[in-house]
């Protein structure tokens, strides 16, 4: 089943940031965005979020119409979203942090404290001190725990290597993993790290000035050259 | 012990403090010269009551009401008429007051500040939205309110006329100083206390905070934001109103008794900075004593003079106001520790 999908959508008036962008994600995949910066890619989450409106196209989840819905909306009914670098709460405590994530999906009333603490147990360890007082990983662990708090069925990931030391950031990789494996959540995510991309993507689209300019699956995810067209300066 | 625990720590160690010492300088006050100590902390409470609405407003939507003055008029007169017309116990008319006022303030918020209806007008009739919300737009919302301020004030003179009658003060006097002055100073510490409470160990307070520090992620984890705006507005002119109504015994109801409370409350604001309790109570027991003594020695329109004086002093010397001096002192101690 289509869990998301965007269909001919454009966004920005005089000049375009995406024009014409056709994309689907399916229930249980991890699907990769490429491109170099200022390609869209943020763009393109954040109109998958609500954040900001196409000026043509239409966006559905779960099989429906979501254009004219603002992003709280699209919250409740259980999309999460992780902002790039580091948009977490920093006056509020790691643990009011991951409260904030109970409204994701507020259908349902399952939370996953359990499940984040057990993915991230600095959080568990620094529940009572300030967002703003962590590391740059423990903050994008953070606000990966914060959208999964709420068990969103669908996850929008910016670029979560940046800002992140490589160590982490194979780490974050392999937990996004477990978290499609162990929890079911689909995930779409940009990302211009070929080493995320490789190690977290089941299928990839390519961006290029503005436009989706190739689909890569399979074998091509693992042929470097095949990605990394799309990543040079 | 872990970095979360010493900030807990700290803010309950020098929070209590802070309580203890003020309690403290109270009771050896009391016992030496009751009446002036009654006189100081009373114009401590009246800075504190005046800020507390505007206060709110300010940090959380960063919007300056420039009407804050008349939405305690609002307050004052909805409690006297309820009273005096209405023949509704004192405490039930200061309910009345509070409420008339937060839903006005509701209104004000839907209609000018966020422009939800002219935009849900705007988008039905030409397509578009009439005006952008006065979120975070300092300037522009001290025009829109100045205007509304001009507005309220004269729509009051026109419907009641120059003044009404007012409600007598309750209580005796202890020391020569009415007892109703003096329980005022238990209110407003008590509005601190709910303030505080609700903004930083509620759910709903949370929301607020999240809202304030960023927006769209808060958006985009499912906080209605438009609402948590739009309540927070409401419970600013709520406390405005029941500022108006407290005071409502006290002064004599003209339609321009709001300008008084004004100026103590922007200078109290500007002085405290960007934490509504904090800066608020500390703004209040730096310029309340200015105020009295000067308003004691030289009258009031010396006191006046010398609360702005030291709302400039204050500014040159601490630009962030006292709440940045306060996060200074908190981050130097954390170091050291």
């Amino acid at each position: 089943m289509t869990v998301l999908a965007l269909e001919d959508v454009t966004v920005g008036y005089d000049t375009p940031v995406l024009r014409g962008i056709d994309l689907a994600v399916e229930e249980g995949e991890i699907v990769g965005v490429v491109g170099k910066n200022g390609v869209g890619k943020t763009t393109l989450l954040k109109t998958a979020m609500g954040l900001l409106e196409p000026t043509e196209g239409t966006v559905t989840y779960d099989g429906r119409d979501v254009t004219d819905d603002p992003p709280d909306v699209r919250a409740r009914e259980g999309i999460g979203y992780i902002p790039q670098g580091r948009d977490i709460f920093p006056g509020l405590t790691v643990e009011q942090n991951l409260q904030m994530g109970e409204h994701v999906g507020g259908d349902s009333d399952v939370t996953r404290y359990e499940e984040v603490y057990d993915l991230f147990p600095v959080l568990e360890e620094r529940a009572d001190q300030d967002g703003g007082t962590l590391s740059g990983g423990q903050q994008q662990m953070l606000a990966i725990g914060r959208a999964l708090v709420g068990d969103p069925d669908l996850l929008l990931l910016d670029e979560p290597s940046e800002g992140v030391q490589p160590s982490i950031v194979d780490r974050i990789s392999e937990d996004i993993r477990a978290i499609n494996d162990e929890l079911r959540t689909t995930v779409l995510f940009v990302e211009q790290n070929l080493g995320v991309i490789r190690t977290m993507a089941d299928r990839c689209y390519a961006i290029d000035r503005g436009e989706i300019a190739d689909e890569l699956t399979g074998p091509e995810l693992t042929d470097e050259d095949a990605i990394a067209q799309y990543l040079a300066v | 012990m872990s970095n979360g625990l010493k900030q807990q720590a700290f803010q309950v160690r020098y929070g209590l403090g802070a309580v203890v010492a003020v309690v403290a300088s109270l009771a050896v006050g009391v016992l030496v010269d009751p009446n002036l100590t009654f006189r100081v902390s009373y114009a401590v409470s009246f800075v504190v009551l005046a800020a507390v609405g505007l206060a709110i407003i300010f940090g959380i939507m960063g919007v300056i009401n420039l009407a804050h003055g008349e939405f305690i008029l609002l307050g004052a007169y909805a409690t006297t008429l309820s009273a005096v017309k209405g023949g509704l116990p004192l405490p039930l008319a200061m309910g009345v007051g509070a409420l008339v006022t937060a839903l006005f303030g509701l209104t004000v918020e839907r209609v000018v500040i966020s422009g939800f209806v002219p935009n849900w007008i705007g988008r039905r009739t030409v397509g578009r939205d009439l005006i952008t919300p006065f979120y975070d737009r300092l300037a522009d919302s001290m025009v829109a309110t100045f205007g509304l301020s001009l507005i309220m004030t004269q729509g009051a003179r026109i419907v009641f006329g120059n003044s009404i009658e007012q409600i007598g003060v309750p209580f005796g006097s202890t020391a020569g100083y009415p007892d109703y002055r003096i329980a005022l100073v238990g209110v407003a510490a008590g509005v601190l206390a709910l303030v505080y409470v609700l903004f930083t160990q509620t759910t709903f307070g949370t929301r607020v905070r999240a809202t304030m520090q960023d927006e769209e992620t808060a958006k985009a984890l499912g906080v209605d934001t438009e609402r948590v705006y739009m309540v927070t507005f409401a419970i600013g002119s709520g406390l405005a109103g029941f500022t108006g109504a407290l005071f409502a015994p006290l002064l004599s109801m003209q339609p321009t008794l709001g300008d008084q409370f004004l100026v103590e409350a922007f200078v109290a604001v500007v002085v405290g900075g960007a934490s509504v309790v904090v800066g608020t109570s500390l703004s209040g027991l730096l310029l309340g004593p200015v105020d009295a003594l000067f308003s004691d020695q030289f009258g009031e329109f010396a006191g006046r003079i010398a609360l702005l004086f030291a709302a400039m002093l204050a500014l040159r010397f601490l630009p962030g106001g006292i709440t940045g001096v306060v996060d200074r002192v908190r981050d130097r101690i954390e170091e050291g520790s």
